[in-house]
């Protein structure tokens, strides 16, 4: 189990309990929290998913694979630690992430 | 505009649903067109995630979305559908007659006896880069595909991406543009290998600008861009100049024309009847991700059971008079006969 905190562009948080083995992305379809589309389904073929990670996760979660870093071209404002949610797998070691849900997803 | 196409139905959108309505159309002898605006069949399956597998196909435990609709066309095959691709299907009329109109971006026209809307998540477009705007610019100075590359020639052209479309025009435009900036969000390109490769070659010859950073906006007058404001690699802000902006930001899908056609929409979505799929207009039929009803769920096998009745009622419209017969492939000789398999 893992708390994720998701920081809307406009403030907002929501605060959200997610099992091992789901997605940073899922977790947030699943709670209904906004700004996230996953436009593809969690397939790694859009970049609608995307979140920024705040420190110390950074690290922690790592950096985007190749295919990752590619989606992340058709992103909005794209930074250093940007990720797609979907990438993100839950696990006890994220847990008390926070992700910053950008102004807009592309 | 040459002849209109005469059909008994035009399935909109060639994705695995659009696909399997060509087989259990035909199995009923109805024949079918069927428009994409994608270059080729599978839609999402294909454009999106084609290597993934999908685990719900019944019959298939694991079957990769490639794979399926290669399955889907070659079971539509005996059919023998004509497909339009690259074109996007822009108006729909009911004319006197009571047959149906269709016109494509293309200008190919096409009369009907049914519709089948088959178009998924909507039609895929080019993605609009997120530049602040930028909608002011299209059309005039900011482009999402080349056309004429005639318009190019003596213009400073600014292209914006890392993929195949973007290296692909760096080399195309850099002999006739008065100037090529090629910008991209990292010093990493997706394209093929071999483009880079030339890529880099006309940069080391001072032919090409390779500016690392992403557009934060535009400067311009009356829909003519001067300038593009870009945050590089070193946070800096700089201006580049440029007469022409080509972004290649990929494909998103959007709802499109289908708005326009006067049927009824709940959240860009269209309703349908669970017994013919019919949308609110008589003869106009949706299937598959872009209809909605009580306990729709998006997933393809319920787009192909969906087809099966649609089918069903398309019969009626087609053949007024033909007494509905219902036979399984297993054993109808008939049907075999269609299938070839006899």
């Amino acid at each position: 189990m893992a708390k994720i905190t998701y920081i809307a562009a406009d403030g907002t948080t929501f605060v959200v309990e997610a099992e091992n083995g789901m997605t940073v992305m899922e977790a947030a379809i699943h709670n209904q929290v906004p700004g996230i589309e996953a436009e593809c389904g969690g397939a790694c073929a859009c970049a609608t998913c995307h979140v920024y990670v705040e420190e110390p996760f950074r690290e922690i979660v790592g950096d985007p694979s190749p295919m990752e870093e590619d989606m992340l071209d058709f992103g909005f404002d794209v930074r250093p630690n940007s990720r797609l949610s979907c990438q993100i797998r839950v696990s006890d070691e994220i847990d008390g992430i926070v992700v910053r849900v950008p102004e807009r997803q592309g | 505009m040459s002849a209109p196409i005469e059909t008994d139905v035009v399935v909109v959108g060639a994705g695995p649903v659009g696909l399997f309505a060509v087989f259990e159309l035909g199995l009923l002898d109805i024949k079918a067109h069927l428009v994409d605006i994608l270059d080729r069949a599978g839609g999402q399956c294909s454009e999106l995630y084609p290597e993934k597998p999908i685990y719900d196909i019944p019959g298939y435990p694991s079957i990769s979305a490639q794979g399926l609709v290669d399955k889907l066309k070659e079971q539509a095959a005996p059919f023998g559908p004509t497909y339009h691709f690259g074109q996007m299907v822009e108006s729909l009329e009911r004319l006197d007659d009571g047959r149906f109109g269709l016109t494509t971006d293309h200008g190919t026209t096409f009369r009907c006896k049914a519709v089948l809307i088959a178009a998924g998540g909507g039609s895929f477009q080019p993605k609009r880069p997120p530049v602040p705007g930028i909608e002011a610019y299209e059309g005039t100075s900011v482009f999402y595909a080349v056309r004429h590359m005639e318009s190019y020639r003596g213009q400073d052209v600014l292209i914006v991406g890392g993929g195949d479309s973007a290296l692909d025009w760096t080399l195309s435009l850099a002999p006739l543009a008065k100037s090529l900036t090629l910008l991209h969000r990292r010093d990493d390109f997706r394209a093929a290998p071999h483009s880079v490769d030339q890529m880099r070659e006309l940069v080391a010859a001072g032919k090409v600008r390779l500016v690392i950073g992403q557009v934060t906006g535009l400067k311009g007058d009356n829909g003519q861009v001067t300038h593009a404001l870009v945050k590089d690699s070193a946070n800096q802000n700089i201006e580049v100049e440029t007469t022409r902006v080509l972004p290649f930001f990929g494909l998103t899908m959007k709802l499109g024309p289908v708005a326009n056609w006067g049927l009824n929409l709940n959240e860009n979505l269209i309703p349908v009847d669970t017994e013919k799929f019919q949308t609110s207009a008589n003869g106009i039929f949706a299937v598959g991700d872009i209809n909605t009803y009580p306990g729709k769920i998006k997933l393809i096998l319920c787009g192909f059971h969906e087809v099966a009745l649609a089918a069903r009622a398309i019969e009626r419209i087609v053949f007024p008079d033909k007494k509905q017969v219902f036979q399984y492939t297993t054993s109808s000789s008939s049907l075999q006969k269609k299938l070839g398999v006899l």
